[in-house]
């Protein structure tokens, strides 16, 4: 899988190392696996995160192994796509969107 | 390249249609937006599929797929924008350059869920407002949230949230269900439910999420709030737009494709299956119905104007 090597995996653990603290702006898309749109997507973010490598760092985080940071920045629906800069939520779309959707939200940052 | 049939839509109509297809030998391309199995995706527990045991939809839909893969259906990832029709066949326009074109097609690009419009939905949506129990339910764990609608969606999901949350206010504008008898029976009786018979959401409230739901009686128009942290819509369907069918098809006031009995629409070589149609019944098993008929119509369809191509030779 060529694309999955610039996807990161992030969890409560290391989300302020990882996203907060990043260089780059992050893309967070959180999902779980009960959720069918959340699979609809997965293979755009995919192919966003090789798409934008070294610009914006994009991050998968399970919801249902990792339950503060969500409740943090209130997620109450999946997928939730936030983007991040400089530790703050610049932007966030909250179900499954086309691919240009998601660019629009990307190219913001 | 031209294929014989395209089909719009990887839900059970579209999944079936090429089911059928394949097995006729017809060279059929299916092209799906994203995950197979549609609307079913968003269902917790399928109980009513004949022959199959309770399913989570999207297993069933995974199960559908690689069904109709087996016969040898060619899937495609696209998003499909505009349909066009001419003189040998089909156009079919998606969000990028590609273009794909057929003899004939099948609709079956399926529903969504209707939005309400009042205030606050849109303005809350993914921050308490949902239309997908399924995927959003366990951030409502022990909270207590609306559900609006009547019918067997609003009814299913109702009894499935309570799963979660402390207690879900079920908010329906008449004064009986509309839901089949069982799942009504079971929401009755189910004590984390709570039902407001004839009343209808005014607007959602809340700034950073949701926070309440103001209601009102249509009989003597008082208002309510309920304090709740998620407000779910079941209130309908509407058929998912597509550019250049209003000039392909005849639909109804709510725009759902009108066919025959065999699924063709108006445009000859046009057909349309499942929760698309105009109809009284979207289910799973209706869905897979159309699909099989429109992949039958479709064939006879291909068959016929075969014959019409070419005459065959008069035997000496």
């Amino acid at each position: 899988m060529g694309e999955s090597e610039h996807l990161h995996v992030v969890g409560d653990g290391d989300f302020d190392e990882e996203i907060l603290k990043s260089d780059v702006p992050a893309l967070v898309d959180f999902w779980a696996a009960w959720c069918g749109p959340c699979r609809m997507v997965a293979p755009v973010i995919e192919e966003l995160a090789a798409e934008y490598a070294g610009k914006i760092k994009v991050a998968k985080f399970n919801v249902e192994e990792n339950k503060e940071t969500p409740t943090r920045y209130g997620v109450r629906g999946i997928p939730t796509l936030m983007l991040f800069k400089n530790g703050q939520v610049v932007d966030q779309i909250v179900g499954a969107v086309p691919k240009g959707r998601i660019k629009e939200l990307l190219d913001k940052a | 390249m031209r294929r014989d049939l395209i089909i719009l839509g990887g839900g059970p109509a579209g999944l079936t249609a090429g089911m059928y297809a394949s097995r006729a030998r017809i060279d059929t391309l299916l092209l799906e937006k994203g995950l197979s199995g549609g609307q079913i995706n968003n269902t917790a527990m399928v109980e009513n599929y004949p022959g199959v045991e309770p399913i989570s939809g999207a297993e069933l839909g995974a199960l559908m797929e690689k069904q109709a893969l087996n016969f040898g259906v060619n899937i495609e990832r696209v998003h499909v924008k505009a349909v066009f029709h001419g003189s040998e066949g089909f156009e079919v326009a998606t969000d990028s350059e590609a273009r794909y074109y057929s003899r004939t097609l099948i609709l079956a690009q399926g529903a969504s869920p209707v939005k309400l419009g009042i205030p606050g939905e849109e303005r809350l949506g993914g921050i308490g407002v949902s239309y997908c129990a399924v995927c959003d339910g366990p951030f409502f764990h022990d909270q207590d949230i609306a559900v609006v609608g009547g019918g067997d969606s609003a009814v299913e999901e109702s009894v499935y949230l309570t799963r979660f949350a402390k207690s879900v206010h079920l908010i329906h504008r008449r004064d009986e269900l509309r839901a089949v008898k069982e799942l009504q029976e079971i929401a009755i009786n189910e004590p984390r439910i709570h039902i407001h018979w004839s009343t209808v959401p005014v607007e959602v409230l809340g700034t950073t999420g949701v926070e309440g739901l103001k209601i009102r009686s249509v009989k003597d128009g008082s208002e309510d709030v309920l304090p709740v942290y998620g407000v779910f819509f079941y209130v309908g369907l509407l058929p998912n737009p597509l550019e250049g069918l209003n000039a392909l098809v005849h639909t109804d006031d709510r725009g759902f494709i009108i066919t025959d009995a065999n699924m063709a629409c108006i445009t000859p070589g046009l057909f349309a299956a499942g929760d698309v149609r105009a109809k009284t019944l979207r289910q799973i098993s209706t869905a897979v119905g159309d699909g099989a008929a429109a992949a039958y119509s479709a064939q006879q369809f291909l068959e016929k104007q075969c014959l019409t191509a070419v005459p065959r030779t008069a035997t000496q």
